[in-house]
């Protein structure tokens, strides 16, 4: 007896195995399966902590003490160091967008063309500041523009006869300092991108501009870029989110304090207000009005462009 | 070639991924800069771990734990102390209390962000019963500054009283005899006999930090908040002194902003240790900082008490200090609180402040202690007399008034006030005062 009831056992077992399977193997439930795990880690790191912080952001967070006070933190926003730290990361946004498209696109272009010696030494050599961390490199910058006289850069301009200048603390030589350091970190990777999209142009079109005697330049605006424009959306897109998001280059200049906040980002400004203040539901409302400006300003500039549009 | 763009493609899909958690690279991380360990490393001990913010303090712990384990050798305890940068420890211990988990079970707060940890329900444990007793031989205000509700929280370090270290060297080659100077207007003059004599500045001011500020305007028993916590950052001291400040370096063309922006910038201790300035005004506890980082200046520093504003009027200021704290989140509240008395509220512990960290104790019945007069590394690095001349300074500190928004008030100095009204001069020392005040006010009206 007992040996045919351990068998038939098991053949449940193998058949609900089976079932179990055919059913995970199925075509209706095997995509599903496989988003599984980006949709839970969307859902527990990016969905849950999302809505804790839009409610925290209607609260009075300290220790052993939440109270919900309304509206509070958002009449607050309505301060001038807001508006400043607004108008700081939209300047940089502004500056490293247009920078962060248009070098690499050249640069690009010109690392492509076969006629250019040594490519491979200028595409490596423009792509090694993205290995560096920004605290690091910003660090050497930091000491590179000191104010005194005798750091590199103010050294470098007294051959040139001008007076050292005092770059951590002026508003505009600030912002120049931190859209340089994002500038010369990312160039290597957005060229890469470049490079990779002027690989999917098709040689036809420059034949066919070259049997219309198109010039250089015209080839450049009027084959070149047109072809471009996707990886150039993308780009753009991703530069002006990390512009919005940034801290780090501030942070490595300045840490916590800008003198006049010329340094101060909105992220530092959560930073400032959430952490260092101790203060985490008014900077989960600046952190909340952050996600919307983000929002907003992709959505019109991805509009603007035509992503949406169907080719 | 396509394979070589690849190849390059791959850490570049890898860089642009980590993107997004780059942020905490700078701020965030748990990691501390710095651990040692101190104590017996046996099984019967209780591990503690202590946070703090400034290597030098680790000092007092040291002799504090020998002294518990030979005293209790049934409860003996091993210390791990781990060293962060300030902001970054302030930050982890807010989060860590925020939302209790990994708090340590000591840690140090610093006396200008004491309050914002105060703020809601208290996550730290009361000493009452370790401080009431000898309360009567301490100097109250310093324990004041770190209390609520009538409960004692944090364990001070120093009295902290504001002092001048003069350059002899420089001062004599510029003809000044130092022991001349009395108030204010003769350090002036002062000032100009050694820029006029010498390539030295007299003194620096700091503008991304308060310690030129503060303890000006405390000297004169001003201060950035009265008794009932309100703002009186813009009163009329205040924006004197200021502008003295602003005059010592625009007008009597005496002074610089300090290298680097403060007394703590790298860039400032190279200038000061090869004679950039005549002087400097700085606390008690800044003597460490010779020691370490100034070394050329070794025997050649005069310590004396402030110039006074007026006659009669104080020649110091009660500046910085650090509370020391028990955590609630530590397993053993009562072993850990009776250590903490044991390391700062016992004689032993006071008389180590000064032979260990050279900080002024705060317990006043160990002043006459013969060991306060023994050598020490600080009698070697200045002169004799030190201690002496801080105990005549030490009944002329006042206290101040530490509120949950003085963080924010040292925000508004460092960044906005001291920018502009010094370094920029875009605008007068009133307006910038009265902006910052105004700025902090509205962010107590809720």
């Amino acid at each position: 007896m007992e040996p045919s009831t351990s068998t038939q056992v098991n053949k449940t077992k193998t058949t609900q195995q089976s079932k179990l399977s055919r059913f995970l193997m199925s075509k209706k439930v095997a995509p599903y399966i496989f988003v599984t795990p980006f949709i839970v880690s969307f859902l527990l790191l990016f969905l849950y902590p999302m809505i804790q912080a839009i409610i925290m952001s209607f609260q009075q967070v300290l220790p052993g003490q939440v109270t919900f006070i309304g509206m509070q933190n958002y009449e607050r926003l309505l301060n001038p160091e807001f508006y400043r730290a607004l108008l700081n990361t939209s300047i940089y946004v502004v500056f490293t967008v247009l920078i962060l498209v248009a070098f690499p696109v050249v640069l690009a272009v010109f690392l492509n063309s076969k006629l250019l010696k040594f490519r491979n030494l200028f595409r490596a050599s423009l792509f090694v500041p993205a290995l560096t961390s920004v605290i690091v490199a910003g660090v050497i910058f930091r000491m590179m523009f000191g104010e005194s006289e005798t750091a590199v850069i103010n050294e470098m301009l007294g051959f040139f006869g001008i007076s050292p200048v005092d770059w951590r603390y002026g508003s505009v030589s600030g912002m120049f300092l931190m859209v340089m350091l994002a500038s010369w970190r990312w160039i290597g990777v957005n060229i890469l991108y470049f490079l990779a999209g002027l690989q999917n142009v098709s040689e036809e079109l420059y034949e066919a501009a070259d049997i219309d005697g198109a010039n250089a330049f015209q080839k450049f605006f009027s084959v070149t870029l047109p072809s471009l424009k996707p990886v150039i959306i993308f780009v753009s897109t991703i530069t002006i989110i990390n512009g919005f998001r940034m801290f780090e280059e501030s942070f490595v200049f300045w840490q916590n304090n800008s003198p006049g906040n010329i340094g101060l980002t909105v992220v530092g400004y959560i930073y400032q207000e959430g952490i260092s203040q101790n203060d985490m539901g008014f900077g989960a409302a600046i952190g909340v009005v952050l996600m919307i400006i983000i929002f907003v300003v992709s959505i019109l500039q991805l509009k603007f462009v035509g992503a949406f549009k169907e080719d | 070639m396509k394979k070589l763009l690849s190849l390059l493609l791959i850490p570049g899909l890898i860089l642009s991924a980590c993107g997004g958690g780059g942020g905490s690279e700078g701020a965030g991380g748990a990691e501390s800069e710095d651990t040692s360990v101190i104590g017996p490393d046996s099984e019967d001990a209780t591990e503690l771990t202590f946070w703090t913010f400034n290597e030098q303090h680790i000092g007092v712990y040291e002799p504090a734990v020998k002294r518990w384990n030979e005293k209790n050798p049934d409860r003996k305890i091993q210390l791990t102390a781990e060293v962060f940068p300030i902001e970054q420890m302030n930050n982890n211990l807010r989060l860590a209390l925020q939302s209790g988990e990994g708090a340590p079970d000591i840690a140090d707060i610093e006396v200008s962000h004491f309050g914002s940890f105060l703020e809601g329900e208290v996550q730290f444990e009361p000493m009452n019963k370790h401080v009431e007793p000898v309360l009567s031989d301490m100097v109250k205000g310093r324990f004041d500054l770190y209390s609520k509700d009538g409960n004692y929280y944090g364990m001070p370090y120093h009295v902290g009283a504001t002092v001048m270290y003069y350059n002899k060297e420089i001062m004599k080659k510029a003809g000044v005899d130092i022991d001349s100077i009395k108030t204010w207007d003769d350090y002036v003059a002062a000032g100009k006999k050694v820029t006029k004599n010498t390539d030295a500045m007299m003194t620096t001011i700091e503008t991304t930090d308060q310690f030129t500020f503060w303890p000006l305007i405390a000297q004169q028993g001003s201060d950035y908040f009265n008794d009932n916590g309100e703002v009186i950052l813009d009163n009329q001291t205040n924006v004197q002194t200021l502008q003295f400040m602003n005059d010592l370096i625009y007008k009597h063309e005496i002074a610089e902003i300090a290298p680097g922006g403060d007394h703590h910038a790298e860039q400032y201790y190279g200038y000061m240790n090869d004679g950039g300035a005549a002087s400097v005004m700085m606390p008690m506890w800044y003597m460490g900082r010779f020691i370490d980082y100034m070394k050329d200046l070794e025997g050649k520093i005069q310590i004396k008490p402030l110039p006074r504003w007026e006659e009669g009027g104080s020649r110091t200021a009660g500046m910085g200090g650090t509370g020391t704290v028990v955590t609630n989140q530590t397993e053993n509240p009562e072993l850990v609180k009776e250590f903490l008395a044991e390391a700062k509220l016992t004689k032993e512990g006071n008389i180590d402040l000064w032979t260990e960290l050279g900080f002024d104790p705060p317990m006043h019945a160990v002043w006459d202690d013969p060991k306060m007069r023994e050598s020490n590394q600080y009698y070697e690095y200045f002169h004799d007399g030190i201690f002496d001349m801080l105990l005549e300074l030490n009944e002329e500190v006042g206290s101040l008034n530490i509120t949950p928004e003085t963080s924010d008030v040292t925000n508004e100095i460092n960044t906005n006030v001291l920018n502009s009204a010094i370094r920029q001069q875009s605008s007068t020392p009133k307006e910038a005062l009265e902006q910052a005040a105004e700025s902090v006010r509205s962010g107590m009206s809720e």
